[in-house]
């Protein structure tokens, strides 16, 4: 049984971090319809942009906000002017596929810019290890896990209880009421993005100690968000948190219990039997669509 | 065109086209074949730099037979069929020679073109499987699996009764694995937890739990360099206090680098280091960092002593093409001290084995110590 709870909290940070990066996709689908298929990127451009600014002598956290700051600015305003804008008035589909370009250029511009090889990242934890009733639980397992939980809901509270958040969900929901109403329709949308960003550089700096700074680190990481967003339901918050954490554990459980061969085709199960069951995820809304 | 300037265009256009056959003769064309993206990141960079900076060596002394070597390098993405397609085209290309790629499931599947195109092909694999062909093209410039792993059962066979072994679900893995299996089947050791892992794999608790679980006096970490960092890793963080033993990518320099205080105490044979206590290497290793900034590993040596090795087959055979210096290898003996280039004295049998002296080495303090050194198998 102590295995059993091993493999549960292990699986629970790495869920955790999965969550942070659904949430990213949620947030984005909810605001303005589109799927970011570049969100894997988006969380190693910030792990790359804080390498910058240690290698120029910055400590960690002093590091982690600047690239907050850089994130919101590139992740955030770029990517908003940039792709989504100017390809709004044609629909998902053509924004969809740019961002699939957009990750590929960004993953070949750290290689070709950077390296190609892996590069060590300091660990925002101590590596201290504890042993609660036989489970070995590190302090980056517990930090992960809570500093991840604590975004998601610090997010959470911030679009429910905030005039603003009530205003970016008001024009995720309805853009020509909100506007009818006065709310500032473009500023709602980018602060979405900003989020976004910012939470990309979170997941950044939770998950590169483990994954290692690499040009390709966002690809699988980004797969598995996708998958945990649907999982949950894309069109819920709560549901990145809930898919996320599903999808941690339930991988290292068919590793530890099954095989580890067959622990990447966990998601994509889970993932199969949402879709045929409970289309819009385990925590989404049935949107009807008139024709 | 009057027939006038038509002739001189003609005239002209063979000067240029003489010139240029002229060029070719001077150079010997060589490939570099690497993975320079995917899972073999890091093995094939320090590969391709080792190459390059030999070339770079041999050229400014003089070059082989006073021919300069003119190099290219292609990245294999690590995956086997695009190192399929690029040795096939080196092959169109009319090189002498192929360096790479350095993973073994990759040169399994190119080196029929090489073969095709009777090329001396250099790989870093050291799966059992690759000279074991019968492909008399395929020359290796590290130990296979067939000449370190004997070295290793007979340390493992000291230190532990039961094993547990994490291996990469590979050809390289998978090779390791059952080469060690066979050779420790009649010894005092057992192997008590067979654990496979992926290529590319973030997550290692599972791994580590169930080697935990077999209570296995030792693990047996056969993963590729980013993989065996993740690994030490882990197996710090679940509080492992046993002895982990592997082979050279266990304690590779950038293993090392990626996983941190994790990596000491990792005890591991390696054919090539370059902390081994050798005048030349320790040259080697300056070298490299001046060039590059870092610290080379194995995969930076073997592509270095590669170059030289075809340079001591080139003057052997005192031709460049790649069907006489595949004959020139077989059984070629050479020297550091005639060839200074190759580092360790080193010996090719007639199926492209190599054979030479071995080290056993130890992190302490985030630095690979040589423990022992170990000679030659055919030396016993």
């Amino acid at each position: 049984m102590t295995d059993f709870f091993q493999l549960f909290f292990s699986g629970l940070a790495t869920g955790s971090i999965y969550a942070l990066a659904a949430l990213g996709f949620t947030l984005l689908w909810q605001a303005s319809g589109t799927i970011n298929f570049a969100q894997g990127e988006f969380v190693m451009l910030p792990a790359f942009m804080m390498l910058g600014f240690m290698s120029a002598g910055c400590p960690l956290l002093l590091s982690f906000v600047a690239s907050c700051v850089l994130s919101v600015v590139v992740l955030g305003w770029l990517f908003k002017r940039g792709v989504v804008d100017p390809l709004f008035k044609y629909g998902m589909m053509p924004i969809v596929v740019a961002t699939i370009g957009l990750s590929i250029a960004m993953r070949n511009a750290v290689r070709a810019g950077y390296s190609a090889e892996p590069q060590p990242f300091p660990n925002l934890f101590p590596d201290q290890v504890y042993d609660l009733f036989g489970v070995t639980v590190s302090a980056t397992d517990i930090g992960t896990f809570a500093f991840a939980i604590a975004l998601v809901l610090v997010t959470q509270a911030f679009l429910n209880k905030t005039v603003t958040g009530r205003a970016m969900q008001a024009v995720a929901q309805n853009t020509e009421s909100a506007s009818v109403l006065g709310i500032n329709v473009p500023r709602m949308i980018f602060y979405t993005f900003a989020i976004n960003a910012l939470l990309a550089a979170a997941a950044a700096i939770l998950v590169t100690p483990t994954y290692l700074a690499k040009f390709d680190m966002g690809g699988s990481l980004g797969n598995k968000a996708f998958f945990a967003a649907i999982i949950g339901g894309f069109n819920n918050s709560r549901g990145a948190l809930l898919g996320g954490l599903i999808v941690g554990v339930c991988e290292n459980l068919a590793a530890a219990y099954i095989s580890p061969a067959y622990k990447d085709a966990v998601a994509l199960i889970i993932f199969m039997v949402v879709i045929l069951f409970k289309p819009q995820g385990l925590l989404g809304k049935k949107v009807e669509r008139k024709v | 065109m009057n027939k006038r300037s038509a002739l001189k265009a003609v005239v002209a256009a063979g000067v240029l086209a003489l010139a240029g056959m002229a060029q070719a003769d001077q150079t010997i064309k060589i490939a570099n074949i690497v993975e320079l993206s995917g899972p073999g990141t890091t093995a094939g960079t320090l590969f391709k730099n080792g190459v390059e900076l030999a070339v770079k060596e041999i050229n400014e002394n003089g070059g082989i037979l006073g021919k300069k070597l003119e190099s290219y390098t292609v990245d294999t993405q690590s995956n086997p069929g695009i190192a399929k397609g690029l040795t096939q085209k080196a092959v169109d290309d009319g090189v002498s020679a192929i360096f790479g790629p350095v993973y073994s499931g990759s040169i399994m599947v190119s080196m029929a073109e090489s073969k095709r195109g009777e090329i001396a092909n250099f790989t870093g694999g050291e799966a059992a499987a690759i000279t074991e062909q019968g492909n008399p093209y395929v020359f290796r410039t590290a130990f296979g699996q067939a000449t370190s792993f004997p070295k290793l059962a007979k340390y493992i066979n000291t230190k532990a009764k039961t094993l547990a072994v994490i291996y990469v679900n590979n050809d390289f893995g998978k090779g390791g694995r059952d080469t060690l299996a066979k050779l420790l089947d009649n010894g005092p050791t057992k192997i008590v937890a067979d654990i496979s892992t992926d290529a590319g794999q973030v997550d290692f608790s599972a791994a580590v739990l169930k080697a935990k679980q077999s209570n296995a006096e030792a693990i047996f970490a056969y993963t590729n360099e980013e993989e065996s960092a993740r690994l030490l890793r882990e197996l710090k963080k679940q509080g492992w206090t046993k002895p982990v033993i592997g082979e050279t990518t266990l304690t590779g320099q950038k293993v090392i680098e990626l996983a941190g205080d994790a990596a000491n105490g990792a005890v591991a044979h390696v054919g090539l280091t370059v902390d081994a206590p050798i005048p030349e290497m320790l040259k080697f290793k300056a070298k490299y960092y001046q060039a590059y900034g870092s610290i080379s590993d194995h995969n930076g040596i073997k592509g270095y002593t590669s170059v030289y090795a075809l340079k001591a087959a080139i003057e052997k055979a005192g031709k460049t093409d790649g069907k006489s210096i595949a004959k020139a290898l077989h059984g070629l003996t050479i020297s550091a001290k005639k060839y200074p280039g190759i580092i360790l004295d080193v010996t090719f049998d007639d199926k492209g084995d190599i054979d030479r002296d071995s080290f056993l080495v130890e992190v302490k303090n985030g630095r690979q110590v040589v423990v022992a050194t170990l000679p030659p198998l055919g030396k016993k």
